[in-house]
């Protein structure tokens, strides 16, 4: 049988982002996978550059609009790292505290997108429902259902009010027993343990190899997770389980994003009654010269930022790697010899987020620089002139 | 009289119970989900603006043979749908019209393979061989189960079957219960709802076969779906519980059959992943067709 392509993108109701797989196929069977990212580029970093360090706060929130507070966390721990300075205590905790409800919401539309891929749009929808809740609880506590705008160099914006906290125990507690229903729905359905159980496997020896991040290397056995290899925030303050499994295979992957949720439900319901009081901003002024990283684990992995600073009041470089960058590449360990029907949930199973990955130069096929960062700024005011011409002058 | 048959029974009726159907099952697998659901008309609304779309043939495409799918897999449904009616009211069916009903019930499928295979493209191609592969692995436990009622009736003529119920209907025997069961799964397959859905699998191969229609041959396949779901659970119906009565409280019977049957349909679609080619063919070889075989033993020997 001869071989064919299946293309998977650029646009593909798989995801909603755009995104290029070719699938080199036999048959039903995958034999070779190219990936292409680079759909959605937004040149943040330029962006990052040209605003002041606590301008930078809120476009990197933009860079997902899901792990829209990963970013922040990122950018504001690299921020401090060049004094190096600490943030008060009541500023970790708040902290915390959104990092984990962003957790908890975007593992829950993991688990509803992996639902949907698998046709079972019952879970989808219910899984949805629940993350609602959460949104409400993050909207009591910033004012927003997502880009909370929270973080600022130096500690938060806003502070918790303490009449809001029982009411968001309350909301926490109430998604629990749907939770614990829903969970028993996935991991004992016999039909999803036949589709999901040894598909898509990524050894533990693969793992290191392709450096996976996040749930993607806990569920092949790999115990990788920055909130407790270097603890940051409120983490070291209470008892929480890291989830590691074994097999890596896509049912590995969603037992690791479910468990995890139930952790992270534990760190809300600490941090919530054990804030501690004190100042929520260290109201830095100049940022001295020098540069600074900061990685927190995102819900997906590893978020690493780092900032360069000359002494002025913006950073002079700005380097952002999400974790799904790392994860792309085990594509080419978990999909080759599995079928079709089986690439798309073994796709999704790294929870892959391209509007986080994409900001990048574009090359020809042959690997030649087409346009650097300079270019594609030129040609964007280029753009902007002409449509301006086309609407009449100034 | 035949042309009255055909377009009032046939398509008409059809259509209309058909597009009912189509909407309780939205509404059902809505509130399920937590979502309102359509209005009772979206059905209609469907279909009528598919039919005033732009019809696009792809470059490279077979012309006739991908514009002629979607009439001959609709025309399918008719005739078999009319031969139903036309045995349920007239008693006017002929001898050996079971084994009509048993092909012309499989022309819905072929027209998909049809049409996917016309359009050329890859993802077409991919979701009619799955469709293929899903039509062998059904058929044979399908025809099984539908010949427990022939079995129990001693005759191929669907009048014959209905008229020998009126007594007890066949699902009241052990036979009739594990054919009902393995016919239900069947139906299941032949509509390409989930965990059947392999061929169109919206988020692997993108709707599949009919990937490449729009506009009126589109709005033509979706009809002959929607009248697919009122056809085969009426067969069922016709097959273990006698046929649709209309005497007295025999009419509430039977709407509780049917409504049942889709119930049952939607509530399977809904509590289900998808599940792989690989596996549905080894799930309708393995125990389905074992159950059947039982079922056909248990008939022979009249229980």
């Amino acid at each position: 049988m001869g071989k064919t392509i299946i293309p998977i993108g650029p646009y593909h109701p798989l995801q909603e982002e755009p995104e290029f797989f070719t699938l080199t196929v036999e048959g039903e069977t995958v034999v070779d996978i190219d990936v292409r990212i680079g759909y959605n580029h937004r040149g943040i970093e330029k962006l990052s550059e040209m605003k002041t360090f606590e301008n930078s706060t809120f476009v990197v929130e933009r860079i997902c609009g899901i792990c829209s507070t990963s970013h922040p966390f990122a950018y504001t721990r690299a921020v401090e790292d060049i004094f190096p300075m600490e943030v008060s205590m009541r500023s970790k905790y708040i902290r915390t505290i959104i990092a984990e409800g962003e957790r908890l919401h975007s593992h829950l539309l993991w688990l509803g997108l992996a639902g949907h891929f698998l046709g079972y749009n019952t879970v989808y929808m219910w899984a949805w429902k629940l993350r609602e809740e959460i949104l409400d609880v993050m909207e009591i506590l910033s004012g927003n259902r997502n880009n909370y705008a929270m973080f600022k160099p130096g500690g938060v914006r806003r502070d918790i009010r303490s009449e809001d906290i029982p009411i968001c125990i309350s909301k926490i507690d109430s998604i629990v027993p749907t939770l614990v229903m829903l969970k028993k729905a996935v991991l004992d359905d016999p039909v999803l343990h036949a589709r999901l159980k040894g598909v898509g496997i990524m050894s533990y020896q693969d793992a290191i190899d392709f450096s996976a991040l996040g749930p993607t290397s806990r569920a092949s056995g790999v115990a990788r997770d920055v909130r407790k290899d270097s603890p940051y925030g409120a983490y070291q303050e209470m008892e929480w389980d890291m989830i590691v499994t074994k097999n890596g295979d896509v049912f590995d992957k969603a037992v690791v994003r479910i468990l995890e949720m139930f952790e992270t439900i534990k760190i809300l319901k600490y941090c919530l009654n054990n804030l501690p009081d004190g100042e929520i901003d260290a109201k830095i002024k100049d940022v001295p010269p020098g540069e600074g990283i900061g990685h927190i684990e995102a819900p997906r992995g590893e978020t690493f930022h780092y900032v360069k600073s000359d002494g002025t009041n913006r950073p002079m470089r700005h380097k952002v790697r999400a974790p799904t960058f790392m994860n792309f590449p085990t594509y080419k360990a978990t999909v080759k010899g599995q079928t079709i029907s089986d690439a798309t949930i073994i796709l999704a199973a790294i929870d892959p987020c391209y509007c986080c990955t994409e900001r990048i130069a574009v090359k020809d096929d042959k690997g030649r620089m087409l346009y650097n960062g300079q270019d594609l700024i030129r040609l964007s005011r280029e753009k902007t002139e002409k449509i301006r011409q086309r609407m009449g002058g100034k | 009289m035949t042309f009255v048959y055909l377009l009032v029974f046939g398509f008409a009726a059809t259509a209309i119970l058909g597009l009912i159907t189509s909407w309780i099952d939205r509404k059902v697998t809505a509130r399920v989900q937590y979502r309102v659901g359509p209005p009772f008309l979206q059905p209609v609304y469907d279909i009528v603006k598919l039919l005033g779309k732009e019809t696009v043939i792809p470059a490279g495409a077979s012309k006739v043979t991908f514009l002629i799918a979607p009439v001959i897999g609709i025309s399918g449904v008719i005739a078999v749908a009319t031969l139903f009616w036309v045995n349920q009211f007239f008693s006017e069916g002929f001898m050996g019209d079971w084994i009509v009903a048993i092909y012309l019930l499989a022309i819905p499928s072929l027209s998909i393979i049809l049409g996917g295979f016309a359009s050329r493209n890859p993802l077409a191609s991919l979701g009619a061989s799955r469709e293929m592969k899903l039509v062998i692995a059904y058929e044979l436990p399908f025809i099984l189960a539908a010949l427990v009622p022939v079995i129990n009736s001693h005759s191929i003529r669907l009048s014959v079957i209905i008229d020998s119920q009126a007594g007890g209907v066949f699902a009241g025997n052990i036979s009739g219960i594990l054919a009902l069961i393995v016919a239900i799964l069947c139906v299941q397959a032949k509509l390409a709802l989930v965990p059947f859905d392999i061929p169109e699998a919206e988020t692997e191969i993108v709707e599949g076969p009919i990937v490449e229609y729009s506009g009126p041959g589109l709005a033509i396949f979706k009809l002959m779906k929607n009248m697919l779901f009122f056809t085969l659970p009426f067969f069922l119906i016709i097959l273990f519980f006698g046929g649709l009565r209309f005497n007295g409280i025999n009419i509430l019977w039977t709407i509780l059959e049917y409504v049942g049957i889709v119930a049952i349909i939607t509530v399977i679609r809904n509590t289900n992943p998808r599940v792989r080619i690989d596996q549905a063919v080894r799930f309708f070889w393995g125990p389905m067709t074992l159950i059947a075989i039982v079922a056909v033993i248990l008939a022979s020997k009249g229980l």
